[in-house]
């Protein structure tokens, strides 16, 4: 299993536990953990309504694409700690990580 | 004004493939996309990927799909309206409507049928407090005449290209140009980002780093811009005109305040025949949400056939639907 911790908008905090193998983004299971999460382009990179914030665990993961870059880049509030859920598969990189949801509910 | 039976919100494949369903029933359509060519999110972001979920193509790109379905839909001579947006609907006495698009462009109709994928692209507004209050009173999310900017003393925010490129055009039209971005680095084309540090080197324009915007103030038009930096310091600039840029967002757009029945940025539709809640009017594809919806385009596809079935009786009320297949009837073209 894999285990990290999703931070609420309200600062609630969640551990999620993960089969591995699950071949699924953050986004979509944070989706399927019911948080509330407009995803509006499903995945590509193009709205940034998943975006989190990496309170713990950044170095961690791997490496965002030019895609994602150029959409942190255009949001008003991400920071060197932000990224785009879609862009994260859940494996054994995000054991142990923390996670804020940021993108915005409208 | 253009006169048409159907009109389709979106161009995207299944706005396109609605044009098809809709001929095999003699209902004529005309299409409004605010892209300036058909197909939607394929054309647009991935026209070179594969796609393979469309039912008898192994892999098809996602180009060659619009291509295929714009050839098919040919026997029906769709209109089209390209690089418009829809605006406002207004219904009519007998029940038809009228669409209006930014431009101006009228569309009378009998069936409006939504098919506008993710939505339209609309600027991403920062969190400042009244941002609102000041919009067109000196506060715009895109230069559209850099005149206007003459002699006055505009801060832009934002670090990716638009906000680079547009501090080193208005450096020489303005009369004072602060930039401010949130973090000390720029990624945007590295040459641009190069340029905007030798224009603050050489003092043309104002560059604050590791700040964001965290209020404005003014008397009926922007005079005061505050910025707070990382460390919590707190700077006000006079400012005539504020130009945050931030990129652009998928949203309903001018639909959202069609009276339609709306859950999470999708339209609620019923799956019998994917009407909304306001009749005449239909949402089709990506747009439209039901318990169990998948967001593929073969959904969407079959989403288009039944809606037409169900329009045909606000186009043609005094005719008998029968349904026909194409392998016993051909495609009657008109």
């Amino acid at each position: 299993m894999i285990q990290f911790t999703v931070e609420d908008r309200d600062g609630t905090r969640q551990t999620l536990e993960i089969p591995e193998g699950i071949n699924l983004s953050l986004m979509e299971v944070l989706k399927a953990s019911e948080y509330n999460i407009l995803a509006t382009c499903g995945g590509l990179a193009l709205c940034a309504t998943c975006h989190v914030q990496v309170l713990n665990g950044l170095d961690a993961l791997a490496p965002a694409q030019d895609a994602e870059l150029d959409m942190l880049d255009t949001l008003p509030d991400a920071d060197s700690d932000s990224r785009l859920a879609c862009q994260l598969r859940v494996d054994e990189r995000l054991e142990g990580g923390l996670f804020r949801i940021r993108g915005a509910e409208q | 004004m253009i006169t048409t039976d159907i009109c389709i919100i979106g161009a995207g494949p299944v706005g396109l493939f609605a044009v098809f369903e809709a001929g095999l029933l003699k209902m004529r359509c005309h299409l409004i996309d605010a892209l300036p060519q058909v197909g939607g999110q394929l054309s647009e972001i991935y026209p070179h990927k594969p796609i393979y979920d469309i039912p008898g193509y192994p892999a098809i790109n996602a180009q060659d799909l619009v291509d295929n379905l714009m050839e098919q839909i040919e026997p029906f001579h769709p209109t089209f309206t390209l690089g418009e947006r829809v605006d406002s609907l207004e219904r009519q006495p007998d029940e038809s409507f009228i669409i209006t698009t930014n431009d101006g462009t009228a569309v009378h109709c009998q069936v409006v049928v939504i098919a506008g994928g993710l939505g339209c692209f609309e600027p991403r507004k920062p969190e400042i407090e009244n941002l609102e209050q000041f919009e067109g009173k000196g506060v715009a999310y895109m230069v559209k005449n850099p005149e206007q900017l003459r002699d006055r003393r505009v801060v832009l925010a934002g670090g990716g290209d638009s906000a680079l490129d547009w501090t080193i055009f208005l450096a020489n039209v303005a009369k004072e140009v602060t930039l401010v971005h949130r973090s000390d680095t720029f990624r945007g084309a590295p040459d641009s980002a190069e340029k905007v540090f030798e224009l603050a080197q050489q003092g043309k324009i104002n560059l604050v780093l590791q700040s964001t915007i965290t209020s404005i103030t003014g008397n009926g038009h922007l005079q005061e811009v505050n910025i707070t930096a990382k460390d919590k310091t707190v700077r006000t600039l006079e400012a005539d005109n504020l130009i945050p840029l931030f990129g652009l967002t998928p949203k309903l757009g001018p639909i959202a305040d069609w009276g339609l029945s709306i859950d999470k940025s999708a339209i609620n539709v019923d799956t019998t025949d994917y009407s909304t809640n306001v009749e005449r009017i239909y949402a089709i594809g990506d747009i439209n949400t039901y318990p169990g919806k998948l967001k593929l385009i073969l959904c969407g596809f079959h989403e288009a056939a039944l809606m037409c079935q169900s329009a045909f009786k606000y186009v043609h009320p005094e005719q008998k639907l029968s349904f026909k297949y194409t392998t016993v009837n051909g495609v009657p073209a008109f």
